[in-house]
């Protein structure tokens, strides 16, 4: 569906069900050079299980109205100005990547508005080699093929995501390409320059979960070790044999590791 | 292989797609000989059947063994997807079904396979799909053919039967700028000897009975999408961009960014027409794709060495090959064709009908049938055989005439070859 948030057009993805913000709401937000496609089946099945669904394409991803926002911490209120505009008192806000800083961000600064956070191929500080950075704005055909590369831990990836017969590895490759110029080294640029992660990570008083990919090389499971630790309550789910591309490597894996996760979100509010 | 990429072509063209059994390592591909697959427990039936998980529910859909084709083409002509069909025609039928209705119209090459031919200019105007025909060469054509309620642009990459190279970059530049894909048969030439995508192509489909086979055991095909069209951008699309009520509603653009084409084929074409690929089928086509650089090497080389033969031999009148610097397309094929224009070409024999017919039946090593891309080589008459519904005026049109031969050339020793066909061209010459 189309929202106005911050007084631009924004797209959510609502899982196939029309929005009900009566319904624990999650929020799903993608990371750089991508957009809501990349959660397609978590929250699709999210969403035909009883929770209000937003998958977001981030403002100028996507079908969502530009431009890209420059910094996390801008991503982080332009979410929250959408979870307000959307109806919901408070979400569960489910991050990948560039995602995982943007709901790390979210929660730290508005705990009033998250009540979990799953970080989803985190890492804190989420630093981008110089040369990477610089192809991302001097050379972004390359800059995509090489961060495709590192995205994946193989070439393939049974049995397919969205389903069996697909390639995951041109897919994602294919989504960065879709992205208007520029996006790329906006969103690149955001992470490496964001400082705030440990500071926020000790504000966060909702449940996290991390979901870490045993062989991603572009946020490997060492590099979330400080966010674990600064969060009291937190819970770890490491994926074998999968790369930072964890919803589309083992989708089963990551829904398998969000359902519970969730559900006992859900009955904590629903006792509380 | 880019720096950038994965693998390079041989490691994927035996690995993409696979993975060693987990069950009892199996190395090579297990033949999922199933027609259904248990459910793990209910919540994941229903989610497999909502398109909330992935994974296989019945063999029509989708099948282990079949999966493992379809991302290794993908893989291998660098696209987001692949549809494993029951035959060539039923990918070409796949694509156009899933993008055209009753009241669409496609602007197709002339120079095309008999049987796609036929389907376009006959069966599919029973339902309502007009095709406009045009010279491949003629980019005005092109254009000029253009309708408000075309949908679709189509042609072979060297196109049946005088070796037409399909100039991709301007056809799809054509089709792009009113907003429809451009579909390529690439049969012929298999993505080792061009990738379409690479050139602007939106869709490719393969014979996959052909050279990925490339032994003449088993029928088959694949519909492979590059994920570069923009469904939505485009406007002409409601199949991807609207609800569809055939499945709950999905809008299959805002499913996939990249490949809502792929999503509704299988969802829609392969449920309700269910022209499927058997995986043993599947498995038969692997273990061709696995030697698909070896030979296509070899087939170009033999086939080069039969041009020169025939194209300095007297009782040759015509021969038609982009190799050849007389071909209109040399120049086009040196770009898009570096590694070569293929094995299948036609010559014309000088002589009457009766000549002809002695040749192909002194024939010894080359078999006379209707196929191509064999390890063995074939030939065959196209005027009595693969294009005789075409008449005379449309098999000029198409570049065949009476005395036309055409060669699929095989993996043999080519001097064999050359002696076969000295011996043919001297039984024809005896009369």
């Amino acid at each position: 569906m189309f929202i106005q948030v911050d007084g631009r057009k924004a797209y959510a993805y609502t899982g196939g069900k029309t929005f009900d913000a009566s319904l624990p709401c999650v929020v799903f937000v993608h990371g750089a050079q991508h957009d809501h496609s990349v959660w397609i089946l978590q929250s699709r099945y999210l969403a035909h299980h009883g929770y209000a669904v937003l998958a977001v394409d981030l403002p100028g991803h996507g079908r969502s109205e530009g431009p890209a926002l420059s910094s996390v911490e801008a991503m982080a209120d332009w979410t929250i100005a959408l979870i307000r505009a959307a109806g919901c008192g408070q979400a569960a806000i489910i991050g990948h990547s560039m995602g995982s800083l943007i709901a790390l961000e979210a929660a730290g600064r508005h705990p009033e508005h998250v009540s979990r956070i799953a970080l989803v191929g985190a890492a804190f500080p989420m630093k981008v080699s110089d040369s990477l950075l610089e192809a991302t704005r001097s050379d972004e055909p390359r800059a995509m093929e090489m961060i495709n590369l590192w995205t994946h831990s193989a070439i393939t990836h049974r049995p397919g995501n969205p389903g069996p017969g697909f390639s995951v590895f041109i897919e994602n490759l294919r989504l960065m390409q879709r992205q208007a110029p520029g996006v790329l080294h906006t969103d690149f640029k955001a992470c490496n320059d964001y400082q705030a992660g440990s500071e926020r990570a000790t504000q966060v008083r909702c449940p996290a979960l991390f979901v870490l990919g045993e062989r991603d090389q572009m946020t490997p499971p060492r590099a979330a070790r400080s966010l674990i630790e600064a969060i009291a309550d937190n819970r770890v789910v490491t994926i074998p044999r999968c790369g930072h591309a964890l919803m589309a490597e083992r989708p089963d894996a990551v829904l398998d590791a969000l359902k519970p996760f969730l559900i006992s979100t859900h009955r904590q509010q629903s006792t509380a | 292989m880019s720096q950038s990429d994965y693998h390079g072509f041989d490691t994927l063209a035996l690995h993409a797609g696979a993975s060693p059994d987990s069950d009892f390592g199996a190395r090579a591909t297990p033949i999922y000989l199933s027609t259904a697959f248990v459910f793990r427990d209910s919540d994941q039936a229903a989610g497999l059947f909502n398109m909330e998980q992935s994974g296989h529910v019945y063999s029509r859909i989708s099948n282990p063994t079949v999966a493992v084709l379809e991302e290794r083409i993908a893989a291998l002509e660098r696209g987001v997807g692949a549809i494993a069909t029951a035959s060539g025609q039923a990918a070409l039928h796949l694509a156009i079904a899933t993008l055209a209705g009753a009241g669409s119209h496609i602007v197709a090459s002339r120079a095309l396979y008999g049987g796609s031919h036929n389907l376009l200019d006959y069966t599919l105007r029973r339902f309502g799909i007009e095709t406009t025909f045009v010279a491949p060469r003629d980019l005005q054509a092109w254009r000029d053919a253009l309708r408000p309620n075309t949908r679709l642009l189509f042609g072979e990459t060297v196109g049946n039967p005088g070796l037409d190279v399909l100039d991709i970059p301007s056809v799809a530049e054509i089709a792009h700028g009113h907003k429809v894909p451009l579909l390529v048969d690439s049969t012929f030439t298999t993505p080792y000897l061009i990738r379409p995508f690479d050139h602007g192509a939106d869709l490719v489909y393969h014979s996959a009975t052909k050279f990925l086979c490339g032994h003449g055991t088993v029928v088959g095909g694949l519909l492979v999408d590059s994920g570069r069209f923009d469904w939505f951008a485009s406007g002409k699309f409601p199949e991807l961009t609207e609800p569809y009520h055939g499945f709950h509603g999905m809008v299959f653009a805002e499913e996939s960014t990249v490949a809502p084409f792929l999503l509704r084929a299988r969802r829609e074409g392969l449920r309700d027409f269910g022209a499927c690929m058997s995986p043993m089928n599947a498995f038969q086509i692997l273990q061709g794709v696995e030697t698909l650089s070896l030979r296509m090497d070899r087939h170009v080389s033999n086939t080069m060495k039969i041009v020169e033969f025939l194209a300095a031999h007297p009782m040759v009148t015509r021969i038609a090959h982009p190799s050849l610097e007389s071909h209109p397309d040399h120049a086009l094929a040196r770009r898009l064709l570096p590694r070569g224009a293929g094995a299948v070409f036609s010559f014309d024999l000088k002589g009457d009908r009766a000549a002809g017919r002695r040749f192909v039946e002194s024939l010894q090593v080359f078999s006379h049938l209707a196929n191509v891309g064999d390890a063995k080589s074939l030939v065959i008459h196209p005027a009595s055989t693969t294009h005789f519904r075409m008449d005379d005026a449309a098999l000029a049109a198409a570049g065949i005439g009476q005395g036309t031969l055409r060669l699929s050339v095989g993996l043999e020793d080519p001097d064999d070859l050359i002696a076969d066909m000295k011996r043919a061209f001297r039984a024809a010459e005896k009369g």
